[in-house]
């Protein structure tokens, strides 16, 4: 996406070859060697990818290191694979929903509740339903994983485009239609940039959740099938099932470096280039930087490098699609026929949705009954009460170390970046350590497994409160220090309204995050050694291994109905008063 | 300047345009409005804010397409078309894109080749005096440096005519003074290709100083008032006294009361009784325009652009606190002249409680909504009321956006004079006192 940069328009593609002249430069060749040695690891990795399911069963996954940094590419490989999936849904459906009003009433909700569905829990469901669609190809459950990592991605993404899109400034649109853009060269010119820094920010926060569920992933079992795909996910489970510490390490050091990586390599630069997106008419003092991005900036042959990177974006930037010149002659419909195609359309949806629910509930009839149900509910009711205590518990913890790491602007400048990271990095890689643990002493695992659930998505809350507490105005703080504001008054009127509206914003992901980490967390395994939490991320676990779709559909449609009651009844109201009364601006 | 040409360039006839919805409840904001452009002038359309200029505008950039009537262009001349290109208030720059790329944006648009796209935005960038800063992002320059983009961006695609939303309002005075000096320069020397300008202002004096003819809109709704042609020899100077009398002239034509309805001060606003759109003003800007009234120079009795200059308020922004207060009887607007009532004095002598007092009587008294508001309230025995009850109301005869100001206009008047109160958590209204 660099292309939109576009820092050198008007140049031809080809124009930088000749400028360059005859002689081959440095950033030509290596431009050229690092093009091909990405081309040759994609199709390597996509090749593999492929391979027929029983090379799979011959060539398992071992536990040779000399291998993870191959089960590292395929792992960052499917992440890769999964964004880019997740943006072109963003970019069709955040669109259609943006310009169709009629759209729009459907996808908006319906992004809303997928947003709040566990979806690990689907995994039994998709990895049947892809390896039905390539039969006996390990590209089957490849498209299950990458599928199980987008379904964590999408939907704030596209909820970002949208709401981007929907909030374009006036005059600009009128810019833009008073010199006639096509509709490509507004997409290109106006509502990617403008929809960029909100578009990267949420692409962060999501590959942040994917690399909890690529691991979660990638070693399946639904019922008597097992497969293990090749990638750091099961190394780690192939670890556990050997109960060797030491594999369990070096999964997790790898996994370190690999997040280390990306977010240096490819995410930082790309947050420093957005920045420039951010519709201010004023420069801001504290830019996002990057070393990656300003040495590529600074030093010609990278800039070279980029550039070459770039033409192909650019062309495409460039490229006059044919404006489809379908001249409907204007119908214009009275109020009440629209009003009348609007009621049909809305009943069709909610046709549609009442179908859903129907088919739903004859699918889980079909297996079980009222009793079930209400079970499950009561698992509900317990795994509800975890995500409460612990959620309330990690507040207490990091609400005043936010708060005050948040107030020392050096300490927030090196802080931040690290409580970023820990929120990338996949807490199920750590369970392990945990679960040893708790074997050793014997500990209640209906207790001792809880803190699971939240060991990394507390870290959502960590770096709100911090960023929170940063945003409060100098000139607030220095009338607090006049009026000798201070102890519980100061933390009533200053730092906890200040920071309210960003920790909410962090308790939201921190809890969904929760949710869906329950299912990981509260069953977990150390070779023969199971343990277990009552709750319902453990029914569904259960009934995930041993193949009961009756139980999965259950215990999936009872958790979503928990998390988006939770949102609607607690969360919804506690962001809106916080929008209302107190914003900063 | 050179005899005004009679080619038409533009015709616009019997304009009508309806905001809100067809049929019942919409908003006349144009209405019936007539309008030739010729060669060769620049044109003013001055008004109110929410006289329906910027809408007149909008409909011949075709941004627009207005409820009936038509705008017809002049047919091709010398091998071109006619075509129209826009400056705008906010500038409305791509923060994205470089000063150059701001400019070639049009002609990107309209698929001219890059070399000649890249010369042509060049000379554009040289003509407006923004060479240095080809490469600079709109975040890093000045207000009146945007601007410039803005007027090379609308050049370069070589315009008949150059449409203009109140191009300078946006900035401070010096910058504004020097972006029109120059502008005139490069008209005058007919270096801008360009064969009209029609630009929307709401400041007198910009109008004076720019146009060969000016066009006064009522509001409410908008109508063309007046056509006042401006014969001064470009550079004008705004200390002559031709100048001066000719603003002197259109402050009284703007602050004239129809004289055909003889409804003494409801006529000012958009909508009737309860309807009546308000705008948002503070009870201190109120209480300050009264003093400064009341005190010397002035001593009751002020001369409209003599009090804009002493308060140095643009007239935009002088009348509708002019008028808020004309229709609470506290001022009366006659030819340019605004005089203070007798209550008005009484106002000014008196202390903040008996300010206080005065301003709820004139408020229940002359406010319909106010007075309509109070009467709920006292008449239901909670003495409250949810906000959502007046916002509906208000809805059937406004706009959300307009209902929603006028609503907050007139809670902060009362909360000021006391006359009621409003919990904006709850969204209730009371008639308790706050303890």
């Amino acid at each position: 996406m660099v292309f939109l940069s576009g820092e050198r328009v008007g140049s031809h593609p080809l124009a930088r070859f000749r400028r360059l002249g005859a002689a081959p430069s440095w950033a030509d060749l290596i431009a050229f060697l690092v093009l091909a040695a990405t081309a040759v690891l994609i199709v390597r990795g996509a090749g593999e990818m492929s391979e027929p399911l029983s090379r799979l069963r011959m060539t398992p996954v071992t536990l040779d290191p000399a291998r993870l940094p191959e089960y590292a590419l395929l792992t960052t490989l499917r992440m890769f694979a999964a964004l880019a999936a997740s943006l072109l849904f963003t970019f069709t459906v955040a669109t259609l929903a943006a310009k169709s009003r009629r759209a729009e009433l459907v996808i908006v909700p319906a992004l809303d509740i997928l947003q709040s569905v566990p979806i690990l829990g689907f995994l039994t469901f998709t990895v049947t339903f892809f390896m039905g669609l390539f039969p006996g190809r390990q590209l089957g459950v490849e498209c299950a994983a990458i599928f199980a990592i987008f379904t964590s991605q999408a939907w704030n993404m596209a909820f970002s485009f949208y709401q981007s899109l929907r909030t374009i400034p006036n005059d600009l649109d009128e810019v833009s239609r008073q010199f006639g853009f096509s509709p490509w060269r507004r997409f290109v010119r106006l509502e990617l940039p403008f929809a960029t820094p909100g578009l990267v920010w949420n692409v962060m926060m999501s590959m942040s959740g994917g690399w909890f569920f690529v691991v979660a992933s990638e070693a399946i079992t639904v019922g008597k099938t097992t497969i293990a795909l090749p990638g750091i996910g099961s190394w780690l489970a192939l670890s556990i099932e050997r109960q060797d510490m030491r594999a369990v390490a070096i999964g997790v050091g790898v996994m370190a470096v690999v997040i280390l990586l990306y977010d240096q390599l490819v995410f930082r630069p790309i947050v420093a280039w957005a920045d420039k997106f951010r519709f201010e008419q004023t420069a801001s003092q504290d830019r996002p930087s990057s070393w990656v991005y300003d040495l590529v900036r600074r030093v010609r042959w990278l800039r070279g490098l980029v550039g070459a990177f770039n033409w192909p974006g650019r062309l495409l930037a460039r490229i006059d699609w044919p404006t489809p010149r379908l001249r409907l002659p204007p119908v214009r419909l009275g109020p009440g026929a629209t009003r009348a195609i609007d009621v049909l359309w809305v009943a069709a949806a909610a046709l549609g949705a009442i179908a859903a629910v129907w088919f739903l509930w004859t699918f889980i009839s079909r297996t079980l009954n009222g009793h079930d149900a209400v079970v499950a509910f009561g698992y509900g009711l317990a795994t509800l009460t975890r995500v409460v205590v612990l959620i309330a518990l990690t507040s207490l913890i990091w609400v005043p170390i936010g708060v005050w790491i948040g107030l020392r602007p050096a300490w927030a400048e090196r802080l931040q970046p690290i409580a970023q990271f820990l929120a990338a990095f996949p807490a199920n890689v750590l369970f392990p350590f945990v679960v040893v643990a708790i074997v050793a002493v014997h500990a209640d695992p209906n207790i001792w497994l809880s803190p699971l659930m939240v060991l990394g998505t507390q870290w959502y809350i960590l770096f709100n409160v911090i960023a929170g507490a940063s945003a409060i105005p100098s000139d607030l703080k220095e009338a607090a220090g006049i009026f000798g504001v201070r102890g519980w008054q100061w933390w009533r009127e200053v730092a906890l309204p200040g920071i309210f509206p960003y920790y909410v914003t962090g308790a939201i992901t921190a809890s969904g995050g929760s949710w869906n980490a329950s299912i990981v967390a509260e069953a977990v395994t150390w070779g023969d050694k199971h343990l277990e939490a009552v709750g319902l991320g453990s029914y569904i676990a259960k009934a995930t291994a041993a193949g009961d779709y009756g139980r999965v559909a259950l215990g999936v449609a009872v958790m979503s109905i928990f998390v988006i009651a939770f949102n609607r009844a607690l969360w919804r109201p506690m962001y809106r008063f916080a929008e209302r009364r107190l914003r900063l601006d | 300047m050179t005899a005004i040409d009679d080619r038409h360039l533009l015709d616009v006839k019997n304009v009508r345009h309806l905001y809100g919805k067809p049929g019942g409840g919409g908003q006349l904001v144009l209405d019936d409005v007539d309008l030739t452009l010729f060669d060769n002038e620049i044109v003013g359309l001055l008004g109110r804010s929410g006289s329906g200029k910027s809408t007149l505008l909008r409909s011949i950039a075709g941004l627009i397409r207005p409820t009936s009537g038509e705008v017809t262009f002049a047919g091709p001349a010398e091998g071109r078309q006619t075509t129209v290109s826009m400056v705008f208030q906010s500038f409305a720059l791509f923060p994205w894109l470089t000063v150059l790329q701001n400019v070639e944006v049009g002609l990107e648009a309209k698929r001219t080749p890059a070399e000649e796209r890249r010369r042509r935005a060049l000379a554009a960038i040289d003509l407006i005096g923004l060479d240095g800063f080809e490469n600079a992002y709109p975040k890093e320059l000045s207000g009146g440096m945007r601007q410039r983009v803005g007027l090379a961006r609308a050049l370069v695609v070589d315009p008949t005519i150059l449409l203009m939303d109140e191009p300078f309002s946006a900035l401070d005075v010096l910058t504004a003074e020097t972006l029109r000096t120059d502008l005139l320069d490069l008209w005058c020397e007919g270096r801008m290709g360009t064969k009209s300008i029609l630009m929307v202002t709401h400041n007198i004096e910009e109008a004076v100083l720019m146009c060969d003819r000016i066009l006064v809109f009522s509001s409410n709704p908008g109508r063309i008032t007046a056509e006042i042609k401006v014969d001064l020899p470009q550079p004008r100077n705004r200390q002559h006294p031709a100048f001066r009398r000719l603003v002197d002239d259109i402050y009284a034509r703007m602050t004239q009361r129809g004289s055909r309805d003889e409804k003494l001060n409801d006529g000012l606003f958009p909508g009737m009784g309860i309807g009546m759109v308000l705008p948002r003003v503070s009870t201190n800007t109120m209480a300050g325009l009264i003093e400064a009234v009341s005190a010397p120079p002035f001593n009751g009795k002020a001369h409209l652009p003599d009090l804009a200059a002493a308060l140095q308020y643009e007239a935009d922004e002088l009348f509708p606190i002019a008028e808020i207060l004309q229709l609470l009887r506290f001022t009366e607007l006659e030819g340019g002249d605004l005089r203070l009532t007798a209550d008005a004095h009484r106002y000014a002598e008196a202390d903040v409680d008996g300010r206080k007092q005065l301003f709820r009587l004139h408020l229940n008294t002359y406010v319909p909504l106010a007075a309509h508001i109070r009467r709920v309230l006292d008449e239901r025995k909670s003495h409250q009321a949810p906000g959502r009850r007046f916002r509906d109301e208000l809805e059937d005869l406004m706009s959300e956006e307009e209902a929603a100001q006028t609503l907050r206009a007139v809670t902060n008047w009362a909360r000021y004079a006391e006359a009621f109160a409003y919990d904006e958590i709850a969204d209730v209204f009371t008639l308790d006192d706050p303890v």
